[in-house]
């Protein structure tokens, strides 16, 4: 019976390849649909599917694949997409540890990768790899220069195990020491931790002027209501994967008052009018929430999104060089992302060259306020 | 390290320790009674813990339509087995009424009482009745038929329900975790040490779950039954002990203590659609401790996971997991010398 499923799956796999593959622009897309990054994978693939029906005039096919927070299967999802489906252009994966193996078959098949977490790479790595994130450097700079605003000397942190909460702490370290802000305790955790008693005690007893957590989604809250449940009244900051409801949600009265980093679009409305993401970011929320309801934009919603914003500005500059489904017009998408200055999305402006592939300009980043369960953005 | 810091350390770990013994004591008993390694324990505990979260918020949960599926599906079997083997009429209407009646009734009243959030309790009462049919029902779908087979059969088996439970908590639940509001809102002061009221219950609920389980293993009927099956399988059946009823007993008692533990752990950590399996894992480590085989050293064995779990993320909170499942080693070493001839050809 299996069998008969994957060679009927197979076969309609293959027939869509071959009636698709006139012309058209197929992307395809690897994400955390399931696993332990679905809270990042799911808002992504959402903001996927709000794609217009072409793009500089070309129908779109979008392939979307399950990579089950499994890097294995990531990889296996882009050798399918770039071989069977011959692709234009790959998205995702979301998770950090999917989409750094990812970028491996992208350089390999010399097709756009467009990462939606803030890969590290080492030089020359990446040149077929670009970020729709901001980084973490980014996000850590609006941090810190909050911080040295409202007069904090000392932090103490708190991250996951992961690459995350490495590379949180690996951007935040410089930028702390150059403002002469003091890092007092680093410790650890992992989402399925039932408790944080152990971290929080160590952390408390350094007694910080501010607790910076570093976590994802609803895992987010925890850590906060250990460390507050362990009498911290300092200042909370948290980073820009904890930037959805879902930090309200669970963490109630206690997170009130915690400061968050975050891409511009989730406080689009109380932007300036002269922001250049404003009317992107207003666009986005209100589409968004139109289908799931109202409070649900996100983040990660908004880079599945955002990869149709940039593609509509690069897609027909390409088009002048290739045909979809070539060489040529693979090469002339990287090309054109990497000479377009200011790309305009909902998360701010990117300006890719081709020596930096993250874009993001370092004021990209914002830093808001959890007020009675509602996002107000810090001037 | 003082002694107030060794002491909050040691309050923390015995209070996770009572919630991995609760599994612990579950595997323990599913495995006696049925040699079955039950990996999916921690997922009650998941479904448990989430379904109280939905009905906190006024929702019908999910596992609402799980348990009228996995109902529909036993008599669907049912059906077909009273038909291959021509049972009398009366007998398969029983069956059928059985395999029903408790599931749907359970599924009826959430959905007449969810939307109006009923009282706390009530709450737990429902999560309950939803969660703790499920017991009986995977027995029935997945190792019923199976029961004869090999211990190795049965993981399989046990793995393969595992990632399908799983996977449908993640269709019912949802991607992002829950917390639930606590039973109990009190917070006792000793000093350093605050103890809140959901510790004192957690504690009082493991204690008297494991004294209840105590009473009816020594002094009750059934609980006899069950441990001679556990004892002698064969035997048991020549004395006119059914094997079928005593797993799916067992089954359900395993399922009842862990949604109980997953209303117990809700309101002080995070739970996620997946958080389940490494609870559970933690739980197998005591219950490994136990040789699969004792209660009191599985619940020594939960209470030192408990510990060395706390204390590990004091000393290197990087290394926590690691510290944790490393200390299985020694204790599989001392096994294999206290029971050498227990293995199974």
């Amino acid at each position: 019976m299996k069998t008969f499923i994957k060679t009927t799956l197979a076969a309609a796999a293959t027939l869509l390849v071959s009636t698709a593959a006139l012309a058209d622009i197929t992307i395809g897309a690897s994400l955390s649909l399931t696993g332990p990054g679905s809270g990042l994978g799911i808002p992504m693939s959402n903001g996927l599917k709000m794609w217009p029906a072409t793009i500089g005039g070309e129908k779109v096919k979008l392939i979307i694949l399950d990579d089950a927070t499994d890097p294995t299967k990531g990889v296996q999802n882009a050798r399918r997409l770039v071989s069977e489906d011959k692709v234009d252009v790959l998205v995702g994966s979301g998770v950090t540890p999917v989409a750094i193996a990812m970028s491996e078959v992208a350089a390999e098949s010399k097709t756009v990768q467009l990462a939606l977490s803030p890969i590290g790479l080492p030089p020359g790595k990446d040149a077929w790899s670009f970020r729709l994130p901001q980084s973490n450097g980014v996000m850590a700079n609006a941090m810190v220069g909050h911080m040295v605003k409202h007069g904090v000397k000392s932090v103490g942190f708190l991250g996951y195990t992961d690459a995350y909460g490495e590379q949180w702490l690996q951007a935040l370290t410089p930028l702390l020491e150059k403002n002469g802000i003091k890092l007092l305790a680093t410790e650890r955790f992992a989402r399925a931790d039932t408790s944080v008693t152990a971290q929080a005690l160590k952390l408390t007893a350094a007694n910080p002027d501010a607790m910076i957590v570093v976590a994802s989604g609803s895992g987010a809250a925890m850590p906060q209501l250990g460390l507050v449940e362990r009498g911290f009244k300092g200042k909370f900051y948290q980073t820009h994967a904890a930037a959805s409801k879902d930090l309200m949600r669970v963490g109630g009265k206690a997170v009130e008052g915690t400061y968050v980093t975050s891409g511009p679009v989730v406080v689009a409305e109380q932007l300036p009018d002269s922001h250049p993401s404003k009317a992107l970011g207003v666009k986005f929320n209100a589409d968004y929430e139109k289908i799931h309801g109202p409070g649900t934009r996100n983040q990660f919603g908004a880079h599945g999104y955002d990869t149709a914003l940039m593609l509509e500005k690069v897609v027909p500059i390409a088009l002048k060089k290739g045909k979809p489904g070539t060489p040529e017009f693979r090469a002339a998408i990287k090309e054109a992302l990497e000479t377009t200055p200011a790309l305009a999305v909902s998360h701010g402006v990117l300006d890719y060259t081709p020596t930096d592939h993250w874009g993001y300009r370092p004021d990209t980043g914002v830093v808001m306020k959890v007020v009675n369960g509602e996002w107000k953005l810090e001037p | 390290m003082d002694f107030t810091i060794a002491s909050i350390l040691g309050l923390d770990g015995v209070t996770n320790g009572a919630i991995y013994a609760l599994v612990a004591i579950a595997l323990v008993l599913v495995f006696a009674v049925t040699r079955i390694v039950f990996i999916p324990q921690g997922e009650y505990v998941a479904f448990g813990a989430l379904t109280m979260a939905l009905l906190q918020n006024g929702q019908v949960p999910g596992t609402v339509w799980l348990l009228l599926l996995m109902a529909g599906l036993a008599a669907v079997l049912d059906g077909a087995q009273a038909l291959r083997e021509r049972w009398p009429l009366t007998r398969t209407l029983r069956t059928l009424a059985s395999t029903l009646a408790l599931p749907t009734t359970a599924a009826l009243l959430t959905f007449w009482l969810a939307p109006g959030k009923p009282p706390l309790l009530l709450q737990a009462a429902l999560t309950l009745a939803l969660v703790t049919p499920m017991g009986p029902l995977v027995y029935r779908l997945a190792y019923r038929s199976l029961a004869d087979s090999s211990v190795l059969v049965l993981l399989i088996v046990s793995v393969g329900v595992h990632f399908a439970l799983t996977g449908l908590g993640l269709l019912f639940f949802g991607a992002e975790g829950f917390r639930n509001t606590p039973f109990w809102d009190q917070r006792f002061s000793m000093g350093a040490l605050t103890v809140t009221g959901q510790t004192l219950i957690i504690f009082a609920a493991s204690a008297a779950l494991i004294l209840a389980l105590f009473v009816f293993f020594d002094r009750t009927l059934t609980g006899k039954a069950l441990r001679a099956t556990s004892v002698n399988r064969t035997g048991a059946r020549l004395m006119g002990i059914s094997t079928d009823g005593a797993g799916s007993l067992s089954f359900t008692m395993a399922a009842f203590i862990g949604t109980l533990s997953g209303l117990l752990i809700g309101p002080s950590t995070t739970i996620y659609y997946d958080s389940g399996f490494l609870i559970g894992l933690k739980g197998f480590v005591a219950a490994v401790f136990a040789g699969l085989t004792s209660f009191p050293l599985a619940l020594a064995g939960a209470v030192g996971v408990g510990l060395i779990e706390s204390f590990g993320s004091f000393w290197a909170s990087s290394f926590k997991e690691v510290i944790v499942f490393t200390a299985i080693l020694p204790v599989l070493l001392w096994r294999s010398f206290v029971d050498v001839d227990h293995e199974e050809h």
